[in-house]
């Protein structure tokens, strides 16, 4: 049995860092993942874990020190939001192809442009094509639960790729919700020790990291990368196994909602998923068949598993909490109806934008998307794609 | 007891409507309620008006977007009154709850024809008698947890007392009068 | 431990599963395994009857190509040496003198 508490998302996050108890942690303060490295620096303070903090004058060097430190063996981590992840930008590709397991919080902060403090995913959406694994939670105790399995699936051996476990700024970051945690023993023989096959501070096998890889083996880098990446899939369930022996709690790549007989669907990521949940269950009172999936893993991003589980719906609204300006909808939309068409799924599919800049996102919001999905499929109501939800006109 | 209560605050930063939502929510849970306290958040500003957040229920809560049709507001600030639209999609079988000094008689009038219960308490007085300093958070929690009917008054007062021991460990003077202060508000707002 | 990575296994030739994860090589002195000496077009040579064995030139080498042994130089690792000629600049005693051609 699990201890039943209450706290906010960046406290469970922290809480998990001190049950982990990583080697190093260097970080610069950013809102809304300021607490994390605050709790952190708190619990180091009063002793209660032996993590090495590095405080550090920017983002751009508290990844660097992150990746260094992993690099010479130790279990490193960091946390950001929004400006800090783009300030990081540079070093994520190299944590990625020097294949250095770091674990990052991301508390997800709409980017700069115009100045916002609040939740989109335009942050980690920037680093998507990075080559970080990435998962997204829905509630402070998913937050918990991913950031306690994200070491077993960056550190594996097939996989070895940084990861960036992200949950909504403000939403669940700040918001005081129950939770289970798991004690603290369990925790520590879950994710055990660090001991990575080869290390820098290793004197009996000196080594070299990140050595300059022209064009005759850039692409073949890159390929290993995808195999890892690729590989990561088949780790995370597995670690989702584990994880379930300890917890009782399930996950895979994808959550769905009553999508066994759905016959109109939303795909959408973090918080938003629970509102649309409640959405879900006011249209199936009325007999409407509505079904939702909650993407959980975005890299590697589960596209044939998802064409799957919506092969049979009439229509499904894909919700982004990103602007890409493409033209072509956003980083969910583009990626999900790719592989729909790939697969051949013939179910209507339109991209909407949602709580961009923090913009609220309501039950109501969520079930007027439903209604939309109805008037186009059974009213032959024109399709309209990429419309923002919530924008006042 | 209700299964499902929605309460937004009204207040100003710097007063303690975010810790009070916060608190509420503590209290809750102890009760073993599933719980939601979280404050809307923008520039940190003294004295600006601020909104927080509870869902308290008896079920898992599962939404995350801010609270626009309350069962009961709080409003911690009277002069917000003047300026924010407090009663905006209350419920009339609902009810608001006021921090002010002036009769009911008088406040009536600034909640824009709002049909539903009306409630006031002076937590003011109430936190300079017992607590010699103006802390409105217990008299205003007091208050919202007997109008709402969230909880027994006797299951409230154990948690506080339980919640206060533990924050003041190190000046457990101070206890008595929050306390105190607990049962006034209980009894004195109508 | 992985074994010692033989960087002339991995060349312009491999296919990217015989590349370690993250190009990364284990065991060091790999860089020795590449005759680097034939980028040369300049070559420093030492006059032993000037050297005073002051040991300044060994530090400055950016190719470790100035061995020392027993407090005293030897002569280039001309495998490695890149003609750069700073050894030659560094030189208080006019010993070093770079030569056209390897």
């Amino acid at each position: 049995m699990g201890i039943r508490e209450r706290m906010s998302g960046n406290e469970a996050v922290a809480h998990a860092i001190k049950q982990v108890n990583p080697d190093v942690m260097a970080a610069f303060p950013i809102t809304p993942s300021t607490e994390i490295p605050q709790m952190v620096s708190t619990f180091i303070a009063n002793g209660e874990i032996d993590t090495e903090f590095i405080p550090v004058e920017s983002e751009h060097s508290s990844m660097s020190a992150t990746m260094g430190a992993c690099a010479a063996g130790a279990r490193a981590i960091t946390a950001t939001s929004s400006c800090g992840l783009a300030f990081m930008w540079e070093v994520l590709y190299v944590a990625a192809s020097d294949r250095l397991p770091v674990v990052m919080a991301v508390v997800n902060r709409a980017l700069t442009g115009p100045i916002n403090i609040n939740c989109d995913h335009s942050d980690s959406m920037g680093a998507r094509d990075s080559g970080w694994l990435q998962i997204y939670a829905e509630t402070n105790q998913e937050a918990y639960d991913n950031y306690i399995q994200s070491f077993l699936i960056a550190e594996h051996p097939d996989v070895r790729l940084p990861m960036m476990v992200c949950q909504d700024g403000f939403i669940t970051s700040h918001a005081v919700m129950n939770i289970e945690l798991i004690e603290d023993e369990k925790v520590k023989n879950f994710v055990g020790t660090y001991n990575p096959e080869n290390y820098l501070l290793n004197a009996d096998m000196p080594m070299a990291i990140g050595p300059y890889a022209n064009s005759p083996f850039y692409m073949e880098t890159k390929m290993n990368q995808r195999i890892a990446m690729k590989n990561a899939k088949k780790v995370i369930l597995e670690v989702a196994k584990e994880f379930e022996k300890i917890s009782g709690r399930k996950y895979g790549l994808f959550e769905e909602y009553k999508m066994d007989d759905a016959e109109y669907a939303i795909v959408i990521m973090g918080s938003a998923a629970g509102t649309t949940k409640d959405a879900v269950d006011a249209l199936r009172a009325e007999g409407i068949k509505a079904g939702m999936i909650k993407i959980r893993v975005f890299r590697p991003f589960p596209g044939e598993e998802l064409a799957a589980a919506l092969s049979k719906v009439k229509a499904v609204a894909i919700l982004d909490r990103a602007e890409s300006f493409s033209g072509q909808g956003g980083p969910v939309g583009s990626e999900l109806k790719a592989a729909l068409m790939d697969a051949g799924v013939s179910a209507k599919a339109v991209n909407y934008f949602y709580g961009l800049g923090g913009r609220d996102y309501t039950v109501g919001d969520a079930e007027k998307v439903y209604r939309n999905l109805i008037d186009m499929t059974e009213n032959g109501k024109k399709l309209e794609q990429f419309k923002y939800i919530g924008l006042r006109k | 007891m209700k299964k499902n209560i929605e309460i937004r605050w009204h207040g100003r930063g710097g007063q303690g409507a975010k810790t009070a939502a916060l608190l509420l929510a503590d209290v809750a849970f102890n009760t073993g309620m599933y719980v939601q306290g979280f404050p809307e958040y923008g520039p940190e500003r003294m004295g600006a008006p601020i909104t927080a957040y509870n869902r308290l229920s008896s079920d898992e809560i599962r939404v995350h977007s801010n609270i626009y049709e309350p069962e009961f507001v709080v409003v911690v600030d009277e002069t917000l009154l003047h300026s924010v639209d407090v009663t905006s999609g209350l419920s009339e079988d609902g009810a608001i709850i006021i921090n002010t000094a002036e009769p009911k008689e008088k406040i009536i009038p600034l909640l824009k024809g709002y049909k539903g219960r009306v409630y006031t308490i002076d937590a003011r007085r109430i936190s300079m008698e017992t607590l010699g300093k103006y802390f409105p958070n217990s008299p205003m929690l007091a208050a919202v947890v007997k109008v709402t009917g969230v909880m027994e008054k006797d299951v409230f007062l154990a948690e506080m007392e339980a919640s206060y021991r533990h924050k003041f460990a190190k000046k457990p003077e101070v206890i008595e009068g929050n306390m105190r202060a607990l049962t006034m508000a209980f009894e004195e707002v109508q | 431990m992985s074994q010692p990575t033989d960087v002339l296994e991995i060349n312009e030739k491999s296919p990217y599963y015989d590349i370690t994860p993250g190009n990364q090589i284990y065991g060091g002195g790999g860089a020795k395994k590449f005759n680097t000496g034939e980028w040369r077009t300049e070559t420093p040579v030492i006059d032993w009857d000037k050297c005073t064995h002051c040991l300044l030139c060994t530090p400055c080498c950016p190719d470790s190509c100035i061995p020392v042994k027993d407090g005293k130089r030897e002569d280039f690792d001309y495998d490695h040496c890149k003609g750069c000629g700073i050894c030659a600049k560094v030189c208080s005693f006019g010993a070093i003198t770079m030569k056209e051609g390897i």
